[in-house]
């Protein structure tokens, strides 16, 4: 990798991370560099400080909060997905994260960084978005809470304000009597997304009480399939189910790239949001 | 997974898993040997070109072309220069008088345009990533600082990307002499008899997507001089070739010039190249005294190694009504890029006689017109004009097995040579050896389980099934051991074919090979060891294989074509031979007999009869003490040898692919794969394993993942790994290989080659494989790369 010259700093305190994000406006935090160093060796990204948040104990771990479950910024995909405690408590940020690119990079690269990257190309964004996340960030001037919804701007773009650093994400337990799935469409076995689902569904008697549906892929940020997650309240499974997920597209605006026109990316959603509900569901 | 016959498998792994130990002479031929190289490459002893360091060594970086075409009306070089750690910075015009053109060594027709090819544009750009100018630098990071500070006007020109509609009149032109670089015809027999009133006629065109090559290690170049002579090492396929044309490009005599090839991570024929940056280093090292390096980023890989495939097949077969062909016509265009590089042009003609592949026919004709496109130029990719034949010709056999309502196997067979007719003089004019074409399809029929198959595909058909079933067949021949250097000169290439091996007895009985073939992972310091141990009957242990350094292998033809062990071990295997006479010679000598009295077995020679003896390593060092020597006999028991073979030799085998097509999202899985090759005589099947696995690989990426993609503009998009996609270990199912032996008869080894040979048969294999699943909803072609989208659109078009 040969980048542009920046200056590094390893910040000792999560106050001088935050001082020195806010000091040069620049500045970029550094988590696994997993999506940041491929831009800096592009070159398509110049910044003049690299905040290397890699020793920050405040942002690593995953920790129980009775109704929710904190996951640190800096805890690498691998740990997620290794995790008891998310496995338990929210299994499809564990099994999304499983499908994250390949050891190497999980070993690396972070929750938090997922996040903030804000690539709607990336898996775990809808999964935080389908589960109701709240993120938790840090400024100079303090603590805030983002709701996932408000969280996804724009195409690599949050909600983060400069100088702000992500700590982690609030996912809420959902409890007994849900299943779920992370259904992902890519090419090879190590490359992002075409399209991806994430669901939750609540079943009982046949039928499916509640779904939650996020979308991975079908916009400039990820997007929960609202249609499909209403026509799926008490759809019994088989045809009613096929049909709720018939909307799983719409209010979509999916680009188009070398692997995926956008008409293809609508279909694409249409039969991986039934796939990925019957997974969850138990219904082959 | 499939029903594959138990015992089969069962035999087939045991025999690969059975790996030999070191110890012992004799009988290593066709022994599973662990490869000499590996520990040393995996434990991190490597000597990579990029790992290299000179004292004083500076940096270099190219600034690329962001144009397609344009005119440069202005390069100002004056900022880098300024710039802290900045040596020099030049632009093309600082080498005009002194950079020459790359060469292309291959005119394959009269009318053939060979347009100058400076290695940084001077005047004119024809695609993007042409050199324009460049930094030379005390670090990387300098160097590329600088780039950015260079300032080059471009006069936009129209991009040219279509190969059709460069032949178009009005086209914009990428050379003043037009967009057609080249015209081929070859006819044989009556081809208007042969289509008048044929009962069938199969009709497609075909698009040989652009690929391409991505060799693990990137390139890199390290040159450096003295003063007086020049070294350079480079990432290289061909330090030989190499070396002959750097001279008649520069100018700098050849005794002037030291090629060397470290170790090597792969080529494919990306690395058969006389390559600007090559030709530039041994420039800037010369005008600036001081060593300088270069390595490739894989985004600058991407658009500057010479790309490959680009054709587009026209084909057209007319048969009888039992499906026996009467005669197959073949038009090409191919994409040759900006440029003729050194062998782009034989790239399509490397094909030309082999499109008939193993079928008998009464009429060929084989047309092919190279197109200039502002695009990288395009050259050898593993298999080279072999996997874009046999492709179009397997394609189209299964076309006509639908069309007749056969089995696809069924309507080779009728046309296949039987093996009781070899060897066989074909209707394109190469006498093919040897081959038992039955043999490899009765084993791969039975490994795969080829009737079950068929039945679960008819049942998922009847069932309306989402995931359909599909087969597919490709049985090959291709054309190895380049070659014999008579049929080389008539196809007016400008080398030759042979190769040539030395053997070196050291004082202490050990053996040194030279060998002019130059290795860059395929294992042949293992194999070649097998061969001399064998022949000379001395340890596999005591052997060491030197290559790819001009200054040690002084003669050459280096590694392509799957020619090092059909033309190279055979040159060892020769040189050995006249270790032996000498060492016979010596030791009747000293054994006080008559050199027929001896007989050489296990390492020694022994007069018949007797325990009276002397062993190789013996004679060795008498040879070196040189204290007894008969008349006229030299100090020394050493050889030289050159090989030239006087055919090629032709590998052949049958793949047989099981595809699930996911008729709702278009993806295709790979269920089943069955490769029943044959090589002919095989030293080490476990290297023979690894390169089928690998070429195999290849084929399927080109199948299903990979494609060179050039926007409108001329822009390419696929210069990441992101974009460009490659299948890993984890895309792929678990091959079962399996071999027939049908010796070459055009060498003394039997041997048959099989570097590509897995890449040749596989594409097809594959895409046959997609089409026989959509076939009964009327879809008889999918455009490779097979993507679940081209798939799903294909399956749109026939719902609507
Ligand atoms: C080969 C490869 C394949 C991949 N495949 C996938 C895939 O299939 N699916 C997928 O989802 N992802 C994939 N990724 C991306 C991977 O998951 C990255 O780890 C992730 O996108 C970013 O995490 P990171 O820790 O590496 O962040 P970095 O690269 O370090 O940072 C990314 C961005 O987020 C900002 N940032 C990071 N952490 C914080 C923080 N705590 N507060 C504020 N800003 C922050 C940085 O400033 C930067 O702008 C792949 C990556 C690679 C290299």
């Amino acid at each position: 990798m040969i980048p542009a010259t920046f200056d590094y700093v390893r910040p000792g305190s999560l106050d001088e991370a935050c001082q020195a994000l806010a000091s040069d406006e620049d500045a970029k935090a550094l988590a696994g560099g997993q999506s940041l160093l491929p831009l800096l060796r592009l070159r398509l990204a110049y910044p003049s400080t690299l905040v290397d948040l890699g020793r920050l104990p405040e942002l690593t771990g995953v920790h129980d909060r009775g109704d929710h479950v904190f996951i640190g910024a800096m805890t690498t995909h691998d740990e997620v997905m290794r995790s008891s405690l998310v496995n338990s408590a929210c299994p499809l940020v564990a099994l999304t994260t499983a499908t994250v690119a390949d050891p190497a990079v999980r070993h690396r690269g972070t929750f938090g960084g997922s996040l903030a990257h804000a690539d709607p190309a990336a898996d775990l964004p809808a999964v935080v978005l389908a589960l109701d996340g709240v993120l938790v960030a840090r400024s100079a001037e303090g603590e805030r809470e983002i709701p996932a919804a408000e969280f996804f701007v724009d195409y690599l773009e949050s909600a983060l304000r400069p100088g702000e650093i992500l700590l982690g994400a609030r996912i809420p337990k959902l409890g007994d009597g849900w299943g779920y799935h992370y259904e992902k469409f890519h090419r090879t076995a190590q490359a992002w997304p075409i399209v991806g689902v994430a669901a939750a569904v609540r079943r009982s008697n046949g039928s499916i009480q509640e779904a939650r549906i996020g979308l991975t892929n079908m916009g400039p940020t990820p997007l929960r399939a609202r249609a499909v997650e209403s026509a799926l309240q008490g759809a019994e499974l088989g045809d009613q189910v096929r049909q709720a997920c018939e909307q799983a597209a719409e209010g979509t605006s999916p680009s188009g790239d070398l692997h995926a026109q956008p008409d293809y990316r609508r279909h694409l959603a249409r039969v991986l949001t039934h796939r990925a509900i019957r997974t969850a569901a138990g219904s082959p | 997974m499939t029903e594959l016959d138990p015992g089969l498998v069962g035999e087939q792994i045991a025999e690969s898993d059975q790996i030999s130990e070191p110890g012992g002479t004799g009988g290593e031929i066709g022994r599973s040997r662990r490869r000499k190289e590996d520990a040393r490459l995996l434990t991190g002893h490597t000597r990579w070109t990029d790992n290299l360091v000179q004292p004083g060594m500076l940096y270099v970086m190219f600034l690329r072309s962001p144009m397609a075409h344009a005119r440069i009306t202005r390069v100002d070089v004056s900022g880098a220069r300024g710039l802290p750690g900045v040596f020099a910075a030049f632009s093309g015009q600082d080498f005009a008088d002194e950079q020459g053109s790359l060469p292309c060594a291959w005119p394959v027709s009269e009318d053939i345009v060979i347009p100058d090819h400076p290695p940084m544009a001077v005047s004119e750009v024809r695609y993007v990533g042409e050199a324009v100018a460049c930094v030379v630098a005390t670090d990387r990071y300098r160097a590329a600082d600088a780039l950015e500070a260079i300032e080059v006007d471009y006069e936009p020109l129209p991009a040219v990307v279509d190969m059709n509609d460069a032949l178009t009149e009005g086209s914009p032109k990428v050379h003043e002499a037009g967009n057609q670089a080249f015209t081929a015809k070859i006819t044989s027999g009556d081809i208007e008899a042969a289509f008048r009133d044929a009962p069938v006629l199969i009709d497609r065109t075909y698009i040989q997507q652009r690929l391409i090559p991505s060799a693990m290690e990137p390139r890199a170049v390290l040159a450096s001089t003295d003063g007086d002579g020049f070294t350079l090492w480079t990432s290289t396929q061909i330090p030989h070739v190499l070396r002959v044309m750097l001279a008649v490009t520069t100018g700098i005599p050849e005794h002037k010039i030291r090629v060397v090839a470290p170790d090597v991570g792969g080529g494919f024929g990306s690395k058969l190249q006389v390559t600007a940056e090559e030709v530039l280093c041994l420039l800037l090292t010369r005008r600036l005294g001081r060593p300088v390096k270069w390595t490739e980023s894989r985004s600058e890989g991407n658009l500057t190694v010479h790309h490959g495939r680009d054709q587009i097949q026209h084909i057209r077969v007319a048969a009888e009504s039992d499906g026996r062909i009467r005669g197959l016509q073949v038009d090409l265009l191919a994409d040759m890029g900006a440029y003729l590089m050194l062998v782009t042009p034989g790239i399509p003609m490397l094909g030309a006689a082999l499109y008939n592949a193993i079928y008998k026919m009464d009429a060929y004709e084989f047309g092919c017109t190279g197109v200039f496109t502002t695009k990288m130029p395009t050259d050898a990719y593993r298999g080279a004009g072999r996997p874009e034949a046999t492709y179009a010709i397997e394609r189209v056999m299964d076309e006509l097995a639908a069309e007749l309502g056969l089995d696809p196997v069924e309507v080779r067979r009728r046309n296949w040579i039987r093996h009781e007719e070899f060897p066989y003089t074909t209707i394109a004019g190469l006498t093919y050896d040897s081959g038992n074409y039955e043999a490899a399809t009765d084993r791969a029929m039975a490994l795969f389980g080829y009737d079950k198959l068929r039945a679960e595909q008819a049942d998922r058909r009847d069932r309306g099934d989402p995931v359909q079933l599909g087969i597919g067949v490709s049985i090959y021949t291709e054309m190895c051991g380049l070659a014999p250097s008579r049929l080389l000169g008539e196809s007016n290439y400008g080398a030759g074919g042979w190769e040539h091996g030395t053997i070196r007895m050291l004082p202490t009985g050990k053996v040194e090979v030279i060998t002019g073939t130059s290795p860059h992972g395929q294992g042949h310091v293992t194999a070649w060891s097998q061969i001399v141990a064998d022949t000379l009957g001395v340890p596999f242990e005591d052997i060491t294989v030197l290559h790819g350094d001009t200054a040690i292998s002084h003669k050459g033809m280096d590694t392509y074509g799957s020619r090092s062990l059909v033309v190279g071990g055979v040159a060892v295997l020769q040189a050995c031979e006249k270790v032996k006479d000498k060492a016979r010679k010596l030791a009747a000598h000293l054994l006080e007999c008559s050199p027929e009295d001896l007989e050489f077995a296990e390492g020694a020679f022994q007069v018949r009869g007797t325990d009276s003896r002397k062993t190789i390593q013996e004679l060795a060092f008498a040879a070196f003490t040189a204290h007894s020597l008969p008349e006229g006999v030299e100090a020394g028991l050493d050889s030289d040898s050159t090989f030239d073979p006087d055919n090629y030799s032709f590998p052949h085998g049958t793949h047989l692919c099981a595809v699930e097509v996911d008729t709702e999202t278009g993806m295709s899985k790979i269920r089943s794969y069955v490769a029943v090759d044959d090589v002919g005589k095989v030293i080490n099947p476990l290297i023979v394993d690894g390169q089928v696995h690998g070429g195999i690989a290849q084929g399927i990426a080109q199948a299903l993942y990979e494609e060179a993609v050039y926007d409108a503009e001329g822009n390419l998009l696929t210069t990441t790994m992101a974009d460009y996609l490659l299948p890993s270990a984890a895309d792929l199912p678990t091959f079962v290989t399996d071999r027939t032996e049908t010796p070459a008869t055009s060498n003394p080894l039997g041997v048959k080659g099989v570097g590509e040979a897995g890449t040749i048969a596989s594409t097809p294999a594959v895409v046959n494989a997609i089409v026989d699943a959509l076939r009964p909803r009327g879809i008889h072609d999918v455009q490779m790369p097979c993507t679940p989208e081209r798939v799903w659109r294909a399956l749109e078009g026939v719902r609507r």
